[in-house]
């Protein structure tokens, strides 16, 4: 095998950040967009175009959000296991809500009646708000710690309840992330659309970018003197076979600081997410839609490193038995599925890029009212 | 273990992977007829082939919607509810379906936005290959989740590794081409296409009872009379029973399929039709036709066919070896090992399984009395009466298919088809036929392996999740909830959109849009 087991491990936690960050660079503008749909949009004609904008692309950008999970269970069985029955009910939420999609975007307009075509639309709207927000509130949970623990036998079992969830910093997290996936769908909406419907979406834009910038600014305050971070005080080799009850943890003040100090570049991802957000505001005011959705998609990338920074090694932290906590080191498969699962990335994931790059180019351009009128039976 | 929990997450598994595949077949199925739709059309440059495409495309679109929804809720539920079966498999059962989504979906998903889109932007070999990319990525979907569905009934290429508590895999080969899979792929593939071809032959049909848009329909319902006949000769002659001979768990559904409680002399006969009897291990009635049974399970005259009294015995024992396998990991667990337990456990390990089968009975297996290891050998064994008729159910319906569509080909070839009323309400009616057969096929699949989650190494009861009956009756009720409401608006716009037919693409050649609205005298109905 051409990587030890040690790099693979480092590289699968690289893989899954790059799985996330394609997630809500290429789906984080959809589910916006479908967020801001009942307000962006006035009239059927107007909503039709913002539908039609996304109604290409939607389906190849969910596919990042499943493949993240089915590489979360192949490559880190412990954190699927732990994290996805933990969060049972926000994750059946979750689920609920993206049942709208699939059915939102191929029925609504195939029958014209406005009652049929507005309850859709506020299907739509759940199934991109109600993601956005839950994903955000489950990231604050793991910085805040999730009170699970495995037995002898490794069977994880959660001790918290649907509500626990719900903590002021998770919440807060949930915001910043609604404002961010907003801000990249309104962003969407300026560059594929024209007036009227663009210039609501500048003004969104703008405002959503504002508030993200706000929320994380605060959740950087809040983690550093509010949150309390976890640390590794001893364990196994890091090339051990994967035990997550080997390791000693403690909960310890501020120790979700302690990476920035250990490796200073660390702190470009914050830095990233801050000048993303500026240059986001600033672009889209002088309408430069385009170049906006790249600051954008940057500042996303940021705010997902901050996150990822802050707790390495650590992935899902126990905040009830400590020791149970589920790292880089102690909750991936084993060396020869880490490496076959390697390869299938490295082979498909440049090719999905060049075929989704393709598709985008193939169906570029503004959708305008007119366009919608014309192939009235064949739009979404 | 509360059981409850345990049945509700069994149930809630059965529901949705149910609703998901009354859709997944029609996609499968139903994409590469489009394929060869659209190949016509960019051959001959035919309008009404370019029709055909689209049309039957807007109702792929329809059922493909409801695909995607159930079909999100399967990659997270081993999660959400089989907690401990994705940490005991998670190794080598995530790989699968993992590449499914790297490799498959996102081909799939990426290309049925630029088919329907796409007609006016792409040139012709484009739009045909964005086609064939969609028909391509669903079925090579199927071909991984196949992959990963036929290591829950055979599982090759893994091992147990005590130290992480887990299967972890040892040749991604063994997994890949598990003989299983290939068996259940071709099988549930073809099927897919019987599935395709039935629904088009049979609305198809629709339309020539009603005497519209004859030309539309005639070539449609020869499309379909074509592939289905094809496919569904597949599906009988490459039938998955093949694989019933690989494996402890396959012998012992098989033996539960034929209720066949006795090890006969080779080669065993095919009870064709009986009343499986549990209480006295016997099937009442039975009608036998001698070979056939050994013919088609094991491909020779000489090997046996097991029965379930003799499996039972052998199972029996598996247990007692597995009470060892489990003193040893606990041993092993509690930390410094040595060299002679491990070298005991290795060689002791690979009925672990069937000691932990006692785990219902005995939190700690090892103090199990002779009653319980009784109890969990019958265990071993599925209930035979829902696996015999199951099996006997979509053995009929697919022979009822064979026969509909040699007849719609053989009237095709003769150019009669559209006369012969009775073969067009055979057709019409037939639709459900492929799903009550797949349905019926996947409980034979599912439930035969019952007790086990993973063949031979884990326990269907012990996969679950910790939580309480509370959120799986919630979990139960929405999923159940939405589902069948979504269920009922797809065949709301399915039906309506079925009976609109051509007509909706709004090109103006078809039935409903012509003022005349006669059955004489129209363009299209001319140019047979």
């Amino acid at each position: 095998m051409i990587f030890d087991y040690e790099t693979l491990k480092l590289i699968w936690w690289v893989l899954i950040g790059v799985l996330l960050i394609g997630f809500v660079i290429s789906d984080g503008f959809d589910m916006g967009v479908g967020a801001l749909l009942p307000f962006l949009g006035r009239d059927d004609d107007e909503r039709r175009v913002i539908i039609n904008t996304i109604g290409p692309h939607w389906e190849g950008n969910q596919v990042w959000f499943i493949t993240a999970g089915g590489a979360i269970f192949a490559a880190w069985p412990a954190v699927y296991a732990a994290a996805f029955s933990g969060f049972y009910i926000a994750m059946l939420l979750v689920l609920f809500a993206l049942f709208f999609r699939p059915v939102g975007f191929d029925y609504r307009s195939k029958i014209a009646d406005p009652r049929w075509r507005t309850a859709w639309d506020w299907g739509l709207f759940a199934g991109g708000a109600v993601p956005a927000l839950l994903f955000g509130v489950a990231f604050g949970n793991l910085l805040l710690g999730v009170p699970f623990s495995h037995d002898e036998f490794l069977r994880p079992s959660y001790s918290g309840s649907f509500w626990g969830l719900l903590h002021p910093f998770a919440l807060l997290s949930g915001v910043l992330s609604l404002a961010m996936l907003m801000t990249h769908g309104a962003l969407w909406l300026q560059l594929r659309t024209e007036a009227p419907i663009a210039a609501r979406a500048r003004a969104a834009a703008r405002i959503a970018v504002l508030i993200m910038l706000a929320a994380f600014a605060l959740a950087g305050i809040w983690l550093a003197f509010g949150v309390d971070g976890y640390r590794i005080v001893s364990m196994p080799p890091t090339d051990a076979p994967s035990n997550p009850l080997a390791k000693v943890v403690e909960i310890a003040d501020g120790a979700w600081l302690n990476n920035y100090g250990r490796y200073p570049w660390m702190i470009l991802a914050p830095v990233v997410a801050f000048a993303g957000g500026v240059g986001t505001f600033l672009l889209a005011t002088i309408r430069r839609p385009g170049w906006a959705f790249i600051t954008s998609a940057l500042s996303m990338t940021g705010v997902i490193l901050t996150a990822a920074f802050s707790m390495f090694p650590f992935i899902l932290p126990s905040s009830t038995v400590p020791n149970s906590s589920l790292t880089v080191w102690d909750a991936p498969s084993s060396h020869l599925t880490l490496m076959v699962m390697f390869w299938a990335a490295a082979i498909f994931v440049p090719l999905i890029l060049l075929y989704t790059f393709w598709s985008y180019r193939a169906l570029w351009g503004k959708v305008t009212v007119k366009q919608i009128q014309e192939n009235t039976h064949s739009a979404y | 273990m509360v059981e409850e929990v345990v049945e509700l997450s069994r149930l809630q598994f059965a529901i949705t992977a149910m609703y998901h595949f009354l859709f997944v077949p029609l996609t499968m199925g139903l994409s590469f007829l489009l394929v060869i739709m659209e190949t016509v059309y960019v051959m001959t440059g035919k309008q009404i082939y370019r029709d055909m495409t689209q049309f039957w495309g807007k109702l792929f679109g329809i059922n493909f919607a409801l695909g995607v929804t159930t079909g999100i809720t399967l990659e997270f539920q081993f999660g959400t509810n089989w907690a401990y079966y994705s940490h005991y498999v998670g190794d080598v059962f995530g790989a699968p379906l993992a590449i499914e989504g790297l490799m498959a979906f996102f081909l799939e998903s990426t290309f049925i936005g630029l088919f329907f889109f796409g007609w006016e932007r792409l040139s012709k070999v484009q739009h045909l290959t964005v086609t064939f990319l969609t028909a391509l990525g669903s079925n090579l979907s199927a071909l991984w989740i196949l992959v990963a569905n036929a290591w829950m009934q055979n599982p090759v290429g893994a091992e147990f590794n005590y130290q992480t508590m887990r299967m972890e895999m040892t040749s991604f080969y063994e997994l890949l081409f598990n003989p299983v899979a290939q068996v259940k792929f071709v099988h549930t593939v073809a099927a897919g296409y019987v599935t395709g071809s039935m629904f088009v032959l049979g609305i198809s049909a629709y339309y020539l009872l009603k005497g519209r848009d004859l030309p539309f329909a005639r070539r449609s319902f020869a499309v379909a009379a074509g592939f289905g006949l094809a496919s569904i000769l597949s599906v009988i002659v490459l039938g998955d029973e093949s694989g019933y001979n690989l494996g402890d768990v396959q012998r012992t559904k098989l033996a539960a399929i034929e209720s066949e409680w006795e090890t006969h002399e080779p080669p065993a006969g095919f009870i064709l039709i009986g009343l499986p009897n549990e209480e006295t291990q016997t099937t009442d009635y039975a009608i036998r036709i001698p070979y056939l049974l050994g013919l088609i399970a094991t491909r020779t005259l000489t090997e046996p066919v097991y029965g379930i009294k003799d499996l039972l015995v052998d199972h029996e024992a598996r247990i007692r070896t597995g009470i060892t396998a489990y003193a040893l990991l606990q041993k092993l667990r509690s930390g410094d090992p040595d060299e002679a337990d491990r070298t005991a456990f290795e060689e002791a390990k690979k009925d672990l399984s069937y000691g932990l089968l006692l785990k219902r009975y005995t939190p700690n297996v090892v103090d199990a009395t002779e009653a319980q290891i009784k109890q969990a050998a019958r265990d071993t064994i599925p209930r035979v009466a829902p696996l015999f008729w199951s099996f006997r159910i979509m053995v009929a319906a697919g022979f009822l298919m064979l026969f509909i569509f040699a007849a719609a080909f053989y009237y095709c070839a003769k150019r009669r088809e559209h006369r012969k009323r009775w073969l067009l309400r055979l057709a019409l009616y037939g639709i459900p036929l492929p799903w009550i057969a797949a349905e019926a096929g996947w409980i034979v699949a599912e439930y035969g392996r019952q007790p086990w989650a993973i063949g031979e190494v884990l326990p269907t009861f012990l996969g679950v999740s910790s939580r309480t009956t509370g959120d799986l009756w919630f979990s139960l009720a929405g999923l159940v909830g939405f589902y069948t409401l979504l269920l009922v608006v797809e065949l709301y716009l399915m039906f309506r959109f079925a009976r609109l037919g051509p007509s909706s693409l709004h090109t103006g050649r078809y039935h409903f849009e012509r003022s005349s609205g006669g059955a004489a005298g129209q363009p299209m109905d001319q140019q047979q």
